[in-house]
């Protein structure tokens, strides 16, 4: 279905960690909180991926990890965009070549938008929040 | 013959007024609840329309149900919950118009209806077939336990009060809008009626699941309890009776302790007054949700389920058997 402008407003945001080191979730926390107010924009912290429109995708994908992201991934309603956080998960990272390792998240899931940086500051992961929706802006511009 | 259809006209577009304001009305609530929130933590916060255009998007997203759920439960669920508590309004006058339904029903079967969006709700989260959602669902139903005996302390004391004062059918809400408790208590009832009022506040967050008492929703541990497994439209219908149930309770506390209207103010001219009376009605649910609801949710973390039963049980049920006392002594010396 072709998202309509209150698609941009009310991004509800699920944040899926699959094996990070958490210095990119504190960062998030930290783009979340009362400084940066993405609540201005609609966008919100879900609990649960049923809820979310926007995944935030931090880490380099263990092999345990890769059956969940991809259950995840499935469980998210459509249409939906796919954040990918953190240097880990764009081509692992410091964990780079490591025995066990699925990812980079990419290879697992299709990723719309990367905010590198390890970990990115919250301005980073705020303007690939705006990025992502630029890009859903552009869908609605363009063909269903 | 022309006398039923007309009533029955009116029930009808009555209702259908009803709905329409309580679904607008309750997603503004909403709105004004998050600025107000967003202000007292120091952000600026969504903008007023915030929750329409949520509810917009919820419309346009995909309908999930889950492969192990009942789906005609899980699909019925939201639906109950938005009509519930839209029937819940009928019953309560709105402004200076009297409520809809208002021969029908009394104060005790309010009560009754307070708890059915709250059931729906349980029954969706166990016909969602999730493990989160059922937890959920186990931690409301004791949280529905446990709000009900002081919320039934503050109904049947006020009632039992007014009854004393030798007010007719003290249980009808005809009655007990146009005889408010102030006006036939003494200074101790008048204590009595302000401690029920604290009760009520109190019990008003655990009715509406919000936080300190948002332990089946618990979004940190539980997911989203509950509403973990609902999406789009569902969720959307969820997210409405939310709104509509904001009012209604706010509108029980208006009709019980706030009755007053304006249009005593501006005698021989009705359309004014029932004008003024109904954004007079406003100001009051906005003030009492940003009491109850924001200024309480802002001041508290959330409270274990545990805790949740002490808080009512011991601590505002006291409470509530101490007013009930109070207007009992206040009966005894004053009628
Ligand atoms: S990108 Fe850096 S901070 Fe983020 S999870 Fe990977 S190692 Fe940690």
């Amino acid at each position: 279905m072709k998202p309509t402008p209150s698609f941009n407003r009310s991004l509800w945001v699920y944040h899926l960690n699959s094996g990070s080191c958490n210095g990119c979730e504190i960062e998030i926390v930290a783009a979340l909180a009362p400084r940066y107010d993405p609540e201005r924009f609609g966008v919100k912290l879900v609990g649960s991926p049923r809820h979310a429109d926007a995944l935030l995708v931090t880490g380099p994908v263990p092999n345990k990890m890769k059956e969940r992201v991809l259950r995840i991934m499935e469980q998210t309603p459509d249409p939906k965009v796919v954040i990918c956080v953190g240097t880990c998960g764009e081509s692992g990272g410091v964990y780079y070549d490591s025995y066990s390792l699925a990812g980079p998240i990419d290879d697992v899931i299709p990723v719309d938008i990367y905010v590198s940086g390890c970990p990115p500051r919250p301005e980073a992961i705020l303007h690939g929040v705006v990025k992502a929706i630029e890009k859903l802006e552009q869908l609605q511009g363009g063909a269903t | 013959m022309i006398e039923q259809l007309g009533g029955f006209l009116y029930v009808v577009l009555g209702t259908i007024f009803v709905a329409l304001f309580g679904i607008g009305f309750g997603l503004g609530v909403l709105g004004v609840d998050r600025k107000l929130t967003a202000h007292m933590q120091a952000r600026i916060g969504p903008p007023l329309r915030q929750p329409f255009i949520d509810i917009r998007k919820l419309l346009l997203k995909e309908n999930i149900i889950p492969e192990n759920a009942i789906s005609w439960l899980f699909n019925a669920a939201p639906v109950f919950a938005l009509a519930a508590s839209v029937t819940i309004l009928l019953y309560l006058p709105i402004g200076g118009l009297p409520p809809v339904l208002g021969v029908y029903g009394d104060i005790i079967l309010i009560m009754y209806l307070l708890t059915v969006p709250a059931l729906a709700m349980v029954t969706g989260g166990f016909a969602s077939g999730s493990p989160y959602a059922t937890v959920g669902a186990q931690r409301e139903m004791i949280t529905m336990m446990a709000y009900e005996l002081p919320l039934a302390t503050v109904f049947i004391a006020l009632a039992w009060r007014l009854a004393r004062a030798g007010v007719q059918d003290p249980f009808s809400l005809a009655s007990l809008t146009s005889t408010p408790i102030w006006s036939v208590a003494g200074p101790l009832g008048i204590i009595g009626a302000l401690i029920l009022l604290i009760v009520l506040i109190f019990v008003t967050p655990g009715e509406l699941s919000r936080v300190p008492f948002d332990t089946p929703e618990a979004e940190t541990e539980l997911a989203g309890g509950l509403m973990v497994e609902y999406s789009g439209k569902n969720l959307a219908m969820f997210y409405l009776a939310q709104g509509v149930k904001s009012v209604a309770m706010a509108s029980v506390i208006v009709a019980l302790f706030l009755p007053w209207g304006l249009s005593e103010f501006v005698p021989g001219i009705p359309a004014l007054g029932i004008l003024l009376d109904f954004l007079w009605y406003i100001v009051k649910v906005l003030a009492v949700l940003f009491v109850s609801v924001s200024l309480i949710r802002v001041a508290m973390a959330r409270f274990r389920i545990s805790q949740v039963v002490t808080m009512y049980w011991i601590y505002l049920g006291g409470l509530g058997i101490l007013g009930l006392t109070l207007l009992f002594l206040d009966s005894l010396g004053g009628v």
